[in-house]
Order: C-alpha cells, then sequence, then structure tokens
C-alpha cells in the first residue's frame, strides 16, 4: 500500500520536472518548483523524516518561491527564446544519466540492513545508547546538538555567513552618514485589495508563530528543533510582509534588530561552547552545565537550538525583506 | 455506539472521496478559470473536510481527533482564501469569465 503512495509521488515529481524543463514562462516555472518542492516534503514524510519534511514544506515551497518570483519582478518573466544548441547536451545528459543509473546497481538496497550506513559502528552506537546517555526521546536531536555539535555549529554558521552576504549586496539603504533611510512613502497602494486575505492573514499569523515556538521547544520530543521552527517563524513573518507592506513589517521587525538576532543565535552557539570550556570540559560539552550531566546535556541542547532557531529566523527573514525593500526601492531594469 | 460511528465514518469518507473525484473531472471538462477554480476548491473544502471528519471519527485518542479537527479548520481557512486570491488576480489582470458557458468551444455539451 505505502508502494502506490511511492510511485504516485514519484510519477508527479518527475511529471513536474519536466514541465519545469519545458516551460518558458519563468512565474510559472516558479510554482512548479513550489510544487516540486512540496512534493519532495511528502516524500520525506512517507520516509518518516519530520522534520526534514518540515523544512522542505517551509523553506522550498513558501520562502524560496517568494524569493524567486521576488527576483523576477525584478528582471522579467519570459525566459528568452534563443536557438538552441541540443545535440550536444542531450548527448552528455544521456551519458551522464545512464552513468548514475548504472551506479545505483551499486547502492544498497532501501532499508537493506546489511547497508554501511547501518552496520557502522558509530550509528550502532548511536541507537543502542544514545536514550540512555541522553534521556531524549526523540534520537535526531542529541545526535544533531550534541554528538555532532560541531556539524551543527558549523551548519549555523554558513546560514549566518548567508544573511550576512545578503546584507553586504542588497541591504538597506543607508545615508551617508550611515543611518538607514527613511521609508514612510512605501505605503502600498493595493492596500484596499488586500481586506480578506488580511483578515484570514490575522488570524493565521499567530497561529503560524506559535506553532514555530512549539516545533521550537518540541524538538526533544518529535520532529522539530531549531532549523524548524526557524523557518517556520520567518514564513509567519513573511506573510505579515506580503499582506501588509514593506513598511509595516520593517515596524514588526526593524532591520537593525534583525541584523543583531542573527549574530545573537550564533553568539549563543558559540557562547555556551566557550562557556562549557571556562567550567572545565571540552567544547560544547554541555555536560558541565549543570551539576547532574543528563540535566547539563538538555540545558545545552535547548540553548543551543534556541540560537540556532533565532539565526535562522532572523537570516531568513533578512533575506525575504531585504529582496522586498530591493524591490520597492524600484526596479533594477525590466527587460520585458 | 461503535458500529454508528464506524457507519458515519464510511459515508463521510466516501463523500469525501466522491468530491475528490467530481471536482478532478470538473477540473478537466469546465470551460474557464473560474468555473476550474470552483471545482477546485470544492475539493480542498468540501472533500478534504468530509476526509478529515471521517478520519477524526476514527482516531484513537482525543488528542490525535483534535489534530484531525484543527487540520480542515485551517484548510479551510487557508484553501477559500487562496481560492478567493486567485479568482481575484485573474480578474484583475484582465481575464474576463464566460457569460455563456454552452458557448465555449470545449464545453461539455457545447456547439463544437
Amino acid at each position: 500500500m505505502a508502494q502506490i503512495i511511492d510511485i504516485v509521488l514519484l510519477v508527479f515529481l518527475c511529471t513536474v520536472a519536466v514541465a519545469t524543463v519545458r516551460m518558458r514562462d519563468l512565474f510559472g516555472i516558479a510554482m512548479l518548483f513550489g510544487i516540486f518542492s512540496l512534493l519532495s516534503a511528502s516524500v520525506f514524510v512517507v520516509l518518516d523524516a519530520g522534520d526534514v519534511a518540515m523544512t522542505e514544506a517551509a523553506v522550498g515551497a513558501g520562502l524560496t518561491t517568494i524569493l524567486m518570483l521576488s527576483t523576477l519582478a525584478a528582471t522579467g518573466s519570459r525566459a528568452h527564446p534563443r536557438a538552441v544548441r541540443w545535440k550536444l547536451p542531450l548527448f552528455v545528459v544521456t551519458v551522464t544519466g545512464a552513468a548514475l543509473v548504472y551506479a545505483t546497481t551499486d547502492m544498497p538496497r532501501f532499508g537493506d540492513p546489511n547497508a554501511p550506513v547501518q552496520t557502522h559502528p558509530v550509528a550502532k552506537h548511536y541507537i543502542e545508547t544514545s536514550q540512555e546517555e541522553t534521556g531524549i526521546p526523540n534520537m535526531v536531536t542529541p545526535l544533531l546538538a550534541s554528538y555532532r555539535g560541531f556539524d551543527t555549529l558549523g551548519e549555523t554558521a554558513v546560514v549566518f555567513t548567508a544573511g550576512i552576504g545578503v546584507l553586504a549586496l542588497i541591504g538597506r539603504r543607508r545615508k551617508k552618514d550611515g543611518t538607514p533611510v527613511d521609508e514612510n512613502h512605501g505605503e502600498d497602494i493595493r492596500a484596499e485589495h488586500h481586506a480578506v486575505v488580511r483578515v484570514v492573514g490575522k488570524i493565521l499569523i499567530p497561529a503560524i508563530l506559535l506553532y514555530a515556538c512549539y516545533i521550537q521547544a518540541h524538538g526533544d520530543f518529535g520532529p522539530g528543533g531549531g532549523f524548524q521552527a526557524g523557518v517556520v517563524f520567518a514564513s509567519g513573518l513573511m506573510l505579515y510582509l506580503l499582506l501588509f507592506g514593506v513598511a509595516a513589517a520593517a515596524r514588526v521587525a526593524p532591520f537593525a534588530v534583525l541584523e543583531r538576532l542573527i549574530a545573537l543565535g550564533l553568539l549563543l552557539y558559540g557562547g555556551i561552547g566557550v562557556l562549557n570550556m571556562m567550567l572545565g570540559g571540552n567544547f560544547l560539552d554541555y555536560r558541565t552545565l549543570a551539576e547532574n550531566a543528563k540535566d547539563g546535556l538538555h540545558y545545552g541542547i535547548i540553548l543551543i537550538e534556541l540560537g540556532v532557531g533565532i539565526t535562522v529566523a532572523a537570516v531568513v527573514t533578512t533575506l525575504v525583506f531585504a529582496f522586498a525593500d530591493h524591490l520597492q526601492r524600484g526596479p533594477v531594469h525590466r527587460q520585458d | 455506539m461503535e458500529a454508528a460511528l464506524d457507519v458515519l465514518s464510511w459515508v463521510l469518507l466516501l463523500v469525501g472521496g466522491s468530491v475528490a473525484v467530481i471536482s478532478g473531472v470538473g477540473l478537466l471538462r469546465l470551460p474557464d478559470l473560474y468555473t476550474r477554480l470552483h471545482a477546485a476548491s470544492m475539493l480542498d473544502s468540501l472533500g478534504a473536510l468530509c476526509v478529515f471528519l471521517g478520519l477524526a471519527l476514527q482516531a484513537e485518542s482525543v488528542a490525535v481527533g483534535i489534530k484531525l479537527l484543527l487540520a480542515p479548520a485551517f484548510l479551510l481557512l487557508t484553501t477559500a482564501t487562496a481560492a478567493h486570491v486567485l479568482s481575484k488576480s485573474a480578474r484583475r489582470a484582465g481575464l474576463e469569465p464566460l457569460e455563456d458557458t454552452a458557448a465555449a468551444p470545449d464545453a461539455p455539451g457545447g456547439k463544437d
């Protein structure tokens, strides 16, 4: 029965991929990307990867679509038709595809107990002893935050760097003395057209933000954690921006605050590590945080997850806000 | 009691499933965006609502049941709004609804 769902989802995925390649209208393609992400999220749910599914649905289907649409609004929405040389690319794609399909024959079957990932001693250790060692029911969370805390610190730093990069490229316009330009002229002229969505948005946004906090706090017990909570929180703010305009959104989450939150989250994560060293342990050894080692581990994981959540939410919100702000300053140069 | 719940749940699931099929047919056969949107949003609201209610009657615990009731509540809000926004944007983009649906070239039973 589950196989039928797999097959249907994969057929949909292939169909959407082919449709994306064949389409010329870039707005349509942006929408198809969103559909593709939502389908991928469903595949992740079928594979029991709730954490990944949540992120994929929020980022892939929500935020990326918005970013692509704002880019299109700034550049133009149709691909320029041009004479395509197709013989060489087709050859390359066919050969590469055939090689990839051939390579899959060497991969272990899905769920094979003898696959390297199952037999590796580290995996066995995580599965068999992580419950006892940490006392956290959701195995993903201690893996991500404690056993592999360095990796996650690195990932958070990547998100942080991406945020800084976007701010550097299209960040808020400033006057020469460094103060942000007043953007009060940005009241949306289409405001009166948005009555219905605004009322519904006012009901939905608090629920979305509350759900984000739930995911943040619930990471120890079920799918969730900082990354998921961050993107869900950011999509709530993004909805607010879409419904009420840049000026209103900038009053809710001012750039100056967002900029500092981006750094604060990473600082919290790294700071916990330094605190551990000052308390006599290794970097990111949370057991030093409390008398009881397990309690310390829990405090540490909750705090660093909070750091991840703050940085991710702030970076993603900044991304969307910066794009919207950039658009409102005027289109760059329209090509259509 | 148990049997009555089961029957009710089956009825709801079957109604939901039929609505899904009907709106699928409608999506393919109706002539313009507005009528197709009507078909599609029937699935989103009525179809999903029936299926969720049918599942909620089979929930093994109150917590699961509440989740199964919250999901359609949000769906009702969002899908109706989405349909409204879609049709409104189409209208503002200048797409006129078909006045005489029978005159559409590919209408079922229309003159082709």
